[in-house]
This record gives C-alpha cells, structure tokens and sequence, in this order.
C-alpha cells in the first residue's frame, strides 16, 4: 500500500510537471507580449520594458519555466530595491490584472469552488442514490416511474435553464432565498448566511448531476441483483431486505465512488455556468476571464490545479477500491 | 422410507410479451431420505427451473406456478408453491438447500467465506455467533478444506474452483437440510475434481441421510450416483424409473437418443458421434402432440398421426419405471436394441 501510494505520487509529480510545460509552450507560441498586458491603458514603451524585465518576461523560456518552480517551492521576489515585491511559497506567479500574488487569489476563490463542489456533490448523492435506490427495489411501480421522470428533467434541462429559473422564480419573484449582497461568508462563521448563499447553486448543479447518479444506481443495483451469489444469498433464507443492504449495496454502488471522485474532481477545475449565474466569484469564473485576458500565471496555477485534484482523487478512488473490494490488491 | 419432498402437477411458466413459456409442465415427482434423484436433460428442458421451484426463488412478479411442492418441516408439511413467501423463506437454507453450477460467481467476492456461511447459520439461529463460528470451522473440515479456521478468513477469490465448490458445499450444509438440490454442480469443474465433489457429496448424504435432488446433464455423473432418474424434455418428464432402467432398458426414443450422444472410447475403429438431430424446441410454442415427435427417429413405429396429435401419457409396466411414448411398449426393446447402453 505505501509502495503504492508514494509511486502513485511520483507519476501525479511527473504529470503535473508535464501538464505546466504544455500550458507554459501554448502561451509561448501565441502571438502576444505578455508585459503588454500588465499595464492597462497608461502603457508606454518604457513601462512595457521595465515590467518585462521585473516579470523575467526578457529571459528565455526554459529560464523563465525554470524560475516559476523554483518559485513554488522557494516564493518569489520580482524587481529589485524598494519597488520590489515578494510572493512566498508556493508561488505561482504575479497577477497584474488585480495587483496580487496569483497564491493570494487562489486562497480566495478556492473556498467558494470548495463549497460549491462539496455541497452539491453532497446533496446529488443523496438524491441521487437514495432515488436509484428507490426506483431499483420498486422497479415497474410508480416509484420507478417517477423517478424517470425526474431523470428526463434533469438530464434534458440544461444548467443555465434551471439555474437561471431559480435565480429569477425563487430569489427575485418569489423571495424565498433572497440575493445575498454579503459576499462569501465561511460556514464556520456564518452557517445559515453560508447555505442561503450557496443552496441555489447547489440545487443547480445537483439537479443535473442527481439525475444521472439516479439512472446509473438504478441500473448498477439491477444488474447486481441478477448475479449469481446474490441468488446464494436468497437461497440461504435471507430476507430480501438484507440481501439488498448486505449483499447488493456495497457491490452496486462501488463504482459510484469512481463516477463521484472524477465529477467531483471536474467541479473543482470550476462550475464556469453555475458560477456565473449566481455570481459566484470561484475558480471557473476566475480561469475564464484569465483566459481571455491571456493572463498566464493564474492559467497555469488553475490548469495544475484542475489537473492535480484529478490525479488525487483517482488516487482516492483506488485506495477506496481496494477497501471496498478485496479483489483489488494494491 | 419417508418423503422429503413431493412434487406433485407442478407447472411453471414465465408470460413474455411474445406469450407465455411453458417451462415446467404437469411434473410430479418424489424424493426420500437416503435418496439421489437425478433430473436429466438438455439445456432448456426445464431442470433448472424445478430446482429453482423447489427453493422458491422464481420471482412471484415475473413467474406463474401451479401444483403443489410439499417439504416436511418438523410436524407440520409446508406446500412452497401455495405457502406464504415468509414461511418459505423460513425453510431455505435450513429444510433445503441448493449448490449452484458455477462456484466462480456464487460466492460474493465482497466477504471473507468464513462470513458468508456463519451467515448462512445465523439467518435461522439469530444471534449464535459463537455457535456459528464453530460450525463454520466445522463444515469446512467436513468438506474437506485444510486449515480450516485459518481457510475462513480468506476471500472466495483466494481458492480454486474445486475448493470453492466445496464451500459452497459447506454452506448449503450449515443448518443441516434434509434435502439438498445440486445444479449442475460439477459442470465447471475439471474432471479429476469432479470424482472429488461427487464422493464428498454421497459421503455427506450418507452422513446426514439427506435426499439429494441432483440437475445434470452428465450422464456419468448420474450413472455415478443416481438411484432414480427423470428424464426431461421440453419442460416434460419423458422417462423415470432407477438408474438401471434409465441405463440398461431406456424406454423412450429421448432417452435412447440421449444415451447414444454420449461419446464412446473404442479400441481401433473411429466412429461418428451420435446426435439428435434438430434443436430443442421453443418453450412458447410447442409443437402439437409430443413435444419430441419432429426429432424422433423411430416415429415410424408408433401408430400412424398418433405422435403430432396427443403428448402420450406417463406411463409403464411397472410403476417404478414409466415412460412417455406411442411406441407399444412390448415392441420398444426390438426397436431401440441398437442402443450400446451400460455404465
């Protein structure tokens, strides 16, 4: 397990490794001066030149790679004397565009991402499974049929429909969760202010998600149920009730784990629409725009990011397997 | 000698949007202590469905039975066809117990063995965990797992077939039945492990004085340990009596069909291997009269019309050994002589 684990690790350090080169060579190979873009409208040439050189915009490419890592495990200082200014480890970078070290962003948008990742994902497993479940163990009766029904909507209704029909129906007309106009609040400080900010976006996200998660336990349970030693299990005298919890759960819903750690990881990267729509201002709002304005530093630490949270919960996903499932040696 | 298990016009059949399938039709059938009776035939002739009959584990959304299957349980007789699901229940793994052909995939590979059977003991004995422990110890050692207690805390997919079906064994030995259903149980097995379970299993009879119901379509694993057989054909028993008639005076041309498909090692010359010409027949429709009649080949000899109109009775000199055809019975020996039978 620890051979595992730390080799697994090595391969994530190289995938990042490699990850960072490939965004680092595309920005390189698009046709703009990155220095250009760090002073708005009162560019002269003189400025221009001063940042590229504060930002190491002048040095080659493999220097200027070659200073980013240094800088994510040692910070970084950019220009020199009292104009200087310092960003400590982990450093990946400067952004011009709000005046910040790229850490110091992360630090504030992660936790909206996190919040909103985390309490969807919470809430679409319930749904979800619970109606999966449901719809498996009453298979043909009308809990099964409404449970499709359910899954039509969420699988056809795009994000932007319901979260826009939210927003617009429940905030604004109706007034039950009003628009908080607070900002971020942590949920440790303000519980109740935390779930009225974000219960809309998770409705949204987790309806969509909630649908599919419903279809995929369904049909998991069913196919277990039709297995050879959950036919021992009834022959043993076992109550259907037991041979559903003891004997098919754990089997039907283990790759369930696999499909929620890789939506999950997917979420982290950013919920660009559902960001928007509620104004949330996360990771997915923040690449976007960094994009567009061909901010590179936060690209980069956003793409290392989204990847790093893939690799770590694939990581999860087969440690978790190998407890679920003791045909998995690891 | 008492009866464990009486089968009497069972009829299964499971509706289809292309109608129903007929998979059982009018089956009775007894079994007593000490017993092994062999149900014989080819894939789809209804075997596995009585089996799964007798256990009571056709779903009731999805299956239509009628007849009657009685088990004595204690002082009272419980009829599984008729009987509330609950109390049936109640009797699985404890009146009667079933081996399933495939050991591979009848194991949950999610639980230790040694959990899967002390559950098998605890479903009937609630709360007995250390009894249950013991016990599972116990039947381990009985079917023959070396080191046994240690044996238990290893996972399904941490022994062979041949061991796994031994456990499987064990399991269906938890609580004791009286009657013990094998399907197919030696099917996926190798040859020399075959000889294996099938000595452990008269071994264990013997033990327990258990009736075994044994579903095969190995003829050597019935000629090995049957003392009746019932011969299957589209859901219909064509043929019963002891194994000796089944072998020595086969009385329906199935049978005889059946017994020269079994391929022989002879010295010298080569010689085609028999078959039944044609395919088994589609349980939704079946054809009129006897089900067998478009792939008999002594169709010639029974009464002209006689076999497309009417399903002949079951019938027989004697009443331990009666059969299904219209082929007068005193010319049947001539006509099917042919027939190299033996052990």
């Amino acid at each position: 397990m620890l051979t595992f684990v730390s080799r697994r690790l090595v391969y994530a350090a190289i995938t990042l490794l490699i990850v960072s080169m490939a965004v680092y060579a595309i920005f390189a190979i698009l046709p703009f001066d990155p220095a250009a873009l760090t002073c708005g409208q009162h560019c002269t040439p003189l400025v221009i030149r001063a940042n590229r050189i504060k930002l190491g915009f002048d040095k080659p490419l493999w220097e200027q790679y070659w200073m980013f890592l240094h800088g994510i495990f040692a910070g970084r200082t950019y220009g020199v004397g009292s104009a200087a200014f310092h960003c400590p480890a982990p450093a990946f970078g400067y952004s011009f565009n709000d005046n910040m070290c790229v850490t110091e962003l992360l630090q504030q948008k992660l936790p909206i991402t996190l919040s909103v990742a985390i309490g969807a994902l919470i809430l679409w497993l319930i749904v979800g499974v619970g109606l999966g479940i449901l719809a498996a163990r009453f298979k043909g009766r009308w809990p099964d049929t409404a449970s499709s029904v359910f899954v039509l909507f969420g699988t056809s209704l795009p994000v932007f429909v319901t979260g826009l029909f939210l927003l617009i129906w429940v905030s604004i007309k109706w007034k039950i969760i009003p628009i908080s106009f607070l900002g971020y609040v942590s949920v440790f400080s303000d519980p109740i202010g935390f779930v009225k900010l974000f219960i809309l976006p998770w409705i949204t996200l987790a309806f969509a998600f909630a649908a599919l998660y419903t279809r995929f336990t369904r049909a998991s349970i069913l196919e277990t149920l039709g297995e050879d030693y959950i036919r021992t299990a009834r022959a043993k005298g076992l109550s259907e009730k037991k041979v559903l919890r003891i004997h098919t759960f754990r089997a039907a819903l283990a790759p369930i784990v696999t499909l929620a750690s890789l939506d999950f990881a997917g979420l982290i990267g950013g919920a660009i629409l559902t960001e928007t729509i509620f104004n949330l201002p996360g990771i997915g709002q923040w690449t976007l725009r960094s994009v567009y304005e061909f901010n590179l530093p936060v690209v980069v630490c956003t793409t290392i990011l989204a990847a790093g949270v893939v690799i770590i919960m694939n990581l999860i996903v087969d440690m978790l397997y190998a407890v679920l499932d003791p045909r998995v040696r690891i | 000698m008492t009866s464990l298990l009486e089968i009497s016009n069972l009829r299964v059949s499971f509706p289809t949007d292309d109608g129903d399938v007929h998979a059982v039709d009018n089956l009775s059938l007894t079994l007593n202590a000490g017993e092994t009776v062999a149900i014989v035939g080819e894939s789809g002739s209804g075997k596995t469905v009585t089996s799964l009959s007798v256990m009571g584990l056709h779903n009731p959304r999805s299956t239509k039975l009628s007849g009657s299957i009685k088990i004595p349980d204690g002082d009272q007789v419980i009829d599984v066809v008729n009987d509330d699901a609950e109390k049936v229940r109640n009797m699985r793994g404890r009146v009667m117990s079933m081996i399933f052909q495939d050991p591979m995939s009848s194991l949950h590979p999610y639980f230790r063995i040694g959990k899967q059977l002390a559950e098998a003991y605890l479903v009937h004995n609630p709360g007995k965990k250390e009894e249950a422990r013991k016990r599972t110890v116990e039947m381990l050692d009985l079917v023959g797992i070396p080191e046994p207690a240690k044996r238990a805390k290893d996972y399904p997919h941490q022994f062979s077939g041949g061991m796994r079906q031994r456990v499987m064994i064990a399991m269906a030995l938890m609580n004791t039945p009286r009657v013990l259903i094998a399907d197919e149980p030696t099917t996926a097995l190798d040859v020399t492990v075959q000889a294996q379970i099938l000595t452990l299993m008269q071994g264990i009879q013997k033990e327990f004085n258990m009736g075994i119901l044994l579903i095969t379509h190995d003829l050597g694993v019935v000629a090995a340990i049957a003392d009746r057989v019932s011969v299957m054909y589209a859901g219909n028993i064509v043929e019963q009596g002891s194994a000796d008639d089944i072998f020595y005076r086969p009385m329906a041309p199935y049978t005889v069909g059946l017994l020269n498909s079994v391929p022989k090692i002879t010295y010298g010359e080569k010689q085609r291997l028999q078959s039944i010409a044609g395919q088994p027949p589609s349980l939704i429709n079946l054809p009129s009269g006897c089900a067998f009649s478009p792939r008999c080949t002594y169709i010639e000899n029974a009464p002209a019309g006689s076999c497309a109109a009417t399903l002949p009775d079951l019938v027989g000199v004697s009443s331990s050994h009666v059969s299904r055809c219209h082929i007068p019975e005193s010319d049947r020996p001539q006509v099917f002589s042919h027939v190299a039978g033996g052990k």
